[in-house]
């Protein structure tokens, strides 16, 4: 069982993933900021490995990416960062990013590193489906990373189960069939919330998309087993260079609902 | 994320294009609207001065001043059909959104166009008249804050509005089926090429076919109907901006590497990390780090030699052009006469150079190497 895996059996409810950038505010927090995310009562964390056109995402995590590239970042440095990762972080940790970086860095090599530093699971929004079937989902098998999908409002029921049973560790729901860091209609939200818990799919489901405060966080916890919140953090730490005080203020306001 | 909006698409632009109907009012728009056929044009002139024989095909004389619009007309009906209520478009010089706007006051569908910033400001005709035609401009901010970001941004606005809303991507980039599709729209040109040379020469058959590439559009148009016809010698010709070793190039086949962008895998200028890098061409419709899946190919299985020409090789031929044949062409379109020189032309060739825009929009430009010019003569 992987430590994703393992969370979900261990917690039911609210379970809150924190989006960071990697080499975000700075080169070398990395480590600093997923520390802090751990101390403050994340369960989960998503770490982003910038890309200039991270076509998924809104400005805010855009801006936070165009930083860390600024910065230097990049997938080597990273994997050299998170190379003791395991001494201090104990919770799950998942790379996110687009797959021309992680192309060129060789799709094995990644996914070998990946695991060898204590990475749990993958999300590549741009890994069209029927690749990972035919060719990349094997090799991230080998390498025991748990790989997330995600769905939208638009996606259709055959295709939310086909993609649930592709996935492993969740399912990820998108709010909205918005790019992050939009508001939603959180009635609209609960609704399809709802529709897909009704669904009875294997994977517990995670929400993510204009999740940015805690009365959201507790809204949307009451459909599904917990949620992602990428932007309203990212704008934290862009307002605040103490990623200390910023990571405890933000989480006690994520979880004070 | 885009899956429903791609499938949707895929499932529906095989039967909607095949369907009479349909063929019948696109022809009929292309006629009647755009004004094709446009004309093979011999310059002589320039023959002479080459040695050679070479025709031009005038989409230049297309409504809105490019071939763009072949393709807005064809996807305008595809998205009609489609119930489609919105339309989005990208734009780097500004002839897609024109384009775009003008089939979409056509139909009276709502307007909304991403442009970059910084392209904004060097193609301020092109976005007046999209205001004027009732399109809403909208900046793209992000990045390099040119065409992909442009596209970027209209692919984020896709991925919130799937339900209504119709992407009119005007190159042969993006997912399937929009190469494919926009390669279909404009194949209108090679088709024309064809019969226009069987009547003009007698031989439907040229030596050779040039056109700018930027993604690729209309070079895949002029391309189309001789991919098959293994004498006729295709060049496509990359804008290498500064140069190509300088950093500052948009010339993707030459320093471009197999990678993702925008829903397609295909040739793209990158760093050793895999980040997009921001290419540069004194034109902003070349001005693209990726090239169409097409175009990819037809590089590595060399049945299209792929050439460059710099930002001031384009700019003198777009002087010698207005010079030698009363015609002042885009900036882009500049970049397929100046490597004209290089191709070792003989005189019996017979070369057809899609003359793809009109020059109006860069006048700003051209006006700057005019001063430049006078000011060195004094």
């Amino acid at each position: 069982m992987t430590r994703i895996q393992s969370l979900f059996e261990q917690k039911q409810e609210k379970i809150l993933s924190i989006y960071c950038t990697a080499g975000f505010p700075q080169l070398d927090s990395t480590l600093k900021v997923m520390q802090a995310l751990q101390e403050n009562g994340a369960d989960l964390i998503e770490l982003g490995m910038p890309y200039s056109d991270p076509l998924a995402d809104g400005p805010v995590i855009q801006e936070s990416n165009t930083i860390a590239l600024h910065n230097g970042m990049h997938l080597s440095l990273l994997f050299d960062q998170l190379r003791d990762m395991r001494k201090d972080i104990h919770i799950p940790v998942i790379l996110m990013g687009y797959m021309n970086p992680v192309m060129q860095y060789g799709f094995e090599k990644f996914c070998s590193d990946a695991a060898a530093v204590g990475v749990d699971g993958l999300i590549l929004p741009d890994l069209p489906d029927h690749a990972f079937e035919t060719q990349y989902g094997a090799i991230m098998q080998r390498y025991g990373l748990d790989f997330i999908f995600l769905v939208t409002p638009e996606t259709s029921e055959a295709r939310i189960r086909k993609l649930d049973q592709l996935s492993s560790g969740f399912l990820y729901a998108v709010a909205s069939s918005a790019t992050t860091g939009n508001e939603n209609n959180m009635s609209l939200v609960n609704a399809y919330l709802r529709r897909l818990s009704a669904m009875k799919l294997s994977n517990p489901l995670m929400v993510g998309f204009g999740i940015s405060s805690g009365a959201h966080f507790a809204a949307v916890c009451e459909d599904v087993r917990g949620a992602i919140v990428g932007s309203a953090y990212i704008r934290t730490l862009l307002n605040n260079s103490d990623v200390s005080f910023a990571t405890q203020q933000f989480m006690q306001q994520m979880r004070y609902v | 994320m885009l899956y429903a909006n791609v499938e949707a698409l895929r499932q529906s632009y095989l039967d909607i294009i095949a369907d009479p109907a349909f063929q019948k009012d696109f022809h009929h728009l292309l006629r009647h609207y755009v004004g094709r056929p446009t004309p093979l044009f011999y310059a002589s002139r320039l023959s002479s001065r080459l040695q050679t024989h070479i025709w031009l095909k005038r989409e230049d004389l297309c409504h809105t001043g490019a071939h763009k619009i072949n393709n807005t007309i064809g996807q305008i009906l595809l998205a009609e059909r489609m119930g489609k209520k919105r339309i989005i478009a990208e734009t780097g010089a500004g002839q897609h959104g024109v384009a775009t706007a003008t089939v979409c006051a056509l139909k009276g569908i709502e307007c909304i166009v991403y442009m970059g910033e910084k392209d904004i400001e060097r193609q301020a005709p092109n976005v007046a008249r999209m205001r004027m035609l009732g399109a809403k401009v909208v900046p793209a901010t992000s990045g390099s804050k040119t065409l992909k970001d442009a596209t970027n941004e209209a692919i984020r606005d896709w991925i919130n509005h799937a339900d209504d809303t119709h992407y009119i991507i005007g190159s042969v980039v993006g997912p399937h089926p929009y190469p494919d599709m926009v390669a279909t729209f404009q194949s209108v040109i090679s088709e024309e090429i064809r019969n226009q040379m069987l009547k003009e020469t007698g031989n439907d058959l040229p030596t050779h076919v040039v056109a700018c590439v930027g993604g690729g559009s209309n070079a895949a148009g002029a391309f189309y109907h001789f991919l098959d016809e293994e004498s006729v010698q295709l060049v496509a010709v990359e804008a290498a901006g500064e140069g190509i070793t300088t950093g500052m190039s948009a010339a993707t086949t030459q320093l471009g590497k197999p990678g993702i962008l925008h829903g397609s895998m295909s040739l793209l200028m990158q760093t050793e990390d895999g980040q997009v890098v921001e290419p540069h061409s004194i034109s902003a419709g070349l001005d693209y780090p990726g090239i169409g899946p097409l175009h990819a190919h037809l590089y590595e299985s060399g049945r299209a030699k792929f050439v460059s020409a710099t930002d001031s090789e384009a700019v003198a031929a777009a002087f010698e052009l207005s010079k030698l044949e009363g015609i002042i062409p885009a900036l882009e379109t500049a970049h397929a006469f100046a490597v004209l020189d290089q191709l070792q032309l003989k005189p019996d060739d017979q070369v057809v150079v899609c003359l793809s825009g009109r020059g109006d929009k860069d006048l700003a430009t051209y006006m700057q190497f005019m001063s430049d010019a006078s000011s060195k003569e004094m």
